[in-house]
């Protein structure tokens, strides 16, 4: 194996802890917050309701977003330190 | 001006925009025509996936649902937007890398078999051609209510549209008309939903209007709601679900379909580079959000003002005499989709939950049932007569839904045809075809798919309003799997592939069919479709989420038993997941 071949794994192990740590919070914000956890929020006002329901219809999606971009940005990042990137 | 001629004016005024962009927009090449030469800015991208994935469903019924289910229909909101986080980092950078112009031409080529390249085309289609129906018929409806026109007369109004902008332009067509489209359908649901957030809250803005104070009361909106309607006997609009096993379920299925849809996936093809993937599933879900936050005020806004309309003077008080209803309920009882029926002749509308535990409290007040009931669809197209919105505002709304609908409908009726031309005709029965002669077959490929599109959204068959469960379990138990395995492993070979795909896809139909009818044939169900005869509490809607967990488990199980991909393979596997393609190719 070339040290190329090492690069590009620990590359891939990169891109793989990101998505992993990425998708914990997917989790955590609507099947957790939203659903699962909900009645233990339930102590948590915001607007009328409770927190749960907030995350549920609100809340998850803006926490997507913030996900999307923030892995964009993080793996371009890895793109270059790996150089890997297409420019 | 009549609202009749407002609305013609805006109807007009867009579908000429739309024309016009299709005659600036036209395709040269088989490249252009299925990705629009892959040259589309990463924000315009997000725009065009934008008006792409919302569909007559998210624009007319989304809201409703939401209004008669409260949290339990959150379920929607969270399932399609959930899957763009999954598409976005698990899917289309490395679709994207692999460079090519249909989603089943990377399962035959990852799988190094035609046959599991077959099978993902004709999950593509059943899948496409359901939902594409659900959008038809949505156009014909918001035709036959704004322009007086009868459905058919409105759905090939509709299909010659299409037909101009896809046909000539393809992709490139298709992506700018989107733009368009996105511009009007989001303006079209704002406008309404400021005017109403502002009546009752003060707020101007929606998304943080639905948790402000009820101006009148003095009460914040979702605690007023919840007691005007335990005050009728309803739930409570914000109350929480017994059966989490099932919203789970139902929440991953909308997830994983969302992630699974071709139309989607292929709009990432349209991109120049793997970085600019990334960013436009970002840009993507901005634009869907700017929806979809909107969508949970206007269903609760608009569930409090149709009981303030039935009960001005509050809940304790008679409800309105039938005699002096508003002008939007005559006219959509002409539609058939608000019914009143005077049960106990006091000429007025009671509108209540006559369930047993209301049973005392309406009887003490004298009434014998509720009198009055409205199909959740028209609750986005009346938002604007119940509110007492200016006619331009209602003009705009159906300007809106056809929006909406249209642009579903032509990324629809592009993966369908691509998905024939590229795969079979040039994939599989003539792969010595030119590239003129092959944009010439998606052509009428895209011709043909039209004109089936509108022969079945004019005479839907019986299973049109089961599009959701069929199209999103098919994307969820064969797609998805198919595709994610196939980036994430280098083991998953041809045999476990297609097991994969057949088993998942297998369940998730007989699971369907058993409860929904099979082939949905009317009378051939063999259990009834309600919660108590559901395995395990888990509804049909929501066994896309297994058929997904069985396909994975399959696929590696069959892949482990039999030999490993071949190396080419597994260095096309190497190649996708680098940007530059550094990675494999150097070592050789």
């Amino acid at each position: 194996m070339s040290g190329h071949s090492y690069d590009a794994e620990n590359y891939w192990k990169a891109n793989l802890r990101l998505i992993f740590g990425s998708l914990v919070i997917w989790f955590l914000v609507s099947y957790g917050a939203a659903m699962l956890f909900r009645p233990m929020l339930a102590g948590i006002e915001v607007g009328g309701t409770d927190l749960g329901f907030w995350f549920a219809q609100q809340g998850s999606i803006l926490t997507f977003i913030v996900l999307i971009f923030f892995y964009a940005w993080r793996m371009n990042k890895i793109d270059e330190q790996f150089g890997v990137s297409e420019e | 001006m009549s609202q009749f001629a407002i609305n013609v004016l805006f109807v007009g005024a867009s579908f000429l925009l739309y024309i016009g962009i299709a005659i600036w927009a036209k395709a040269g090449s088989t490249k252009d025509f299925y990705v629009a030469g892959s040259g589309i800015h990463p924000i315009t991208n997000g725009v065009a996936i934008g008006a792409d994935w919302m569909s007559a469903a998210s624009f007319i019924s989304m809201a409703g649902l939401i209004a008669a289910g409260g949290y339990s229909n959150s379920t929607f909101l969270m399932g399609w937007t959930g899957g763009y986080v999954l598409l976005a980092m698990l899917l289309a950078p490395y679709l994207r890398k692999f460079g090519k112009f249909t989603v089943p031409e990377f399962i035959g080529d990852r799988y190094y078999s035609d046959n599991a390249r077959l099978v993902a085309v004709i999950c593509l289609i059943v899948a496409s051609v359901t939902y594409v129906i659900g959008q038809m018929a949505g156009a014909g409806v918001a035709f036959s209510r704004f322009l007086e026109v009868d459905n058919t007369t409105g759905l090939i109004i509709a299909a010659i549209v299409i037909f101009f902008y896809s046909v000539l332009g393809g992709m490139k067509g298709i992506t700018y008309t989107q733009v368009a489209q996105y511009c009007v359908l989001i303006v079209a649901y704002t406008i309404p939903a400021v005017f109403i957030s502002l009546q009752l809250t003060g707020n101007p803005i929606p998304w943080f209007g639905f948790l402000s104070e009820h101006t009148q009361s003095g009460v914040p909106v979702l605690t007023k709601l919840n007691q005007v309607l335990t005050d009728l006997g309803f739930n409570e609009y914000t109350a929480d679900v017994d059966n989490k096993l099932n919203m789970v379920l139902f929440t991953a299925s909308l997830m994983f379909g969302t992630a699974g849809l071709p139309h989607v996936i292929i709009r990432f093809f349209t991109v120049r580079k793997v970085t600019d993937a990334r960013w436009s599933g970002g840009w993507a879900l901005v634009f869907i959000a700017l929806l979809y936050l909107t969508a949970p005020a206007v269903g609760s806004m608009a569930r409090l003002n149709i009981v303030d309309t039935i009960y001005p003077d509050g809940t304790d008080a008679a409800p309105i005499q039938y005699e002096d209803r508003p002008n939007w309920i005559k006219e959509w009882e002409v539609t058939g989709l608000i019914q009143f029926e005077d049960k106990n002749n006091d000429g007025r509308i009671q509108y209540y939950n006559d369930s047993e535990s209301y049973a005392d409290e309406a009887e003490s007040r004298g009434w014998e049932g509720n009198e009055f009931s409205y199909n959740n669809d028209i609750l986005v197209l009346a938002n604007p007569e119940i509110a007492n919105l200016p006619g331009w505002v209602v003009g705009l709304i159906a300007a809106g839904g056809l929006a909406a609908a249209l642009s579903t409908a032509a990324g629809l009726l592009l993966a369908i045809s691509s998905a024939i031309s590229h795969d079979l005709i040039k994939g599989r029965f003539n792969p010595n075809i030119s590239d003129k002669g092959e944009l010439l077959a998606a052509r009428i490929s895209m011709a043909v798919a039209i004109v089936v599109a509108t022969y079945l959204g004019a005479n839907p068959p019986g299973f049109a309003a089961q599009v959701v469960a069929l199209a999103f379990g098919i994307a969820a138990a064969s797609l998805f799997p198919a595709l994610m395995m196939g980036i994430f492993s280098k083991r998953v070979n041809n045999v476990g592939a297609m097991a994969g795909m057949l088993s998942g896809l297998a369940l998730t139909l007989v699971y369907i069919f058993v409860y929904k009818g099979w082939f949905f044939i009317p009378g051939t169900a063999n259990l009834p479709d309600t919660a108590e005869h559901w395995v395990m509490g888990i509804s049909p809607l929501s066994i896309g989420a297994i058929g997904a967990v069985v396909n994975f488990a399959v696929a590696f199980a069959a892949s482990r038993a039999t030999a490993e991909p071949p190396q080419e393979i597994q260095e096309l596997v190497e190649s996708v997941r680098y940007p530059r393609g550094a990675g494999a190719a150097q070592d050789h």
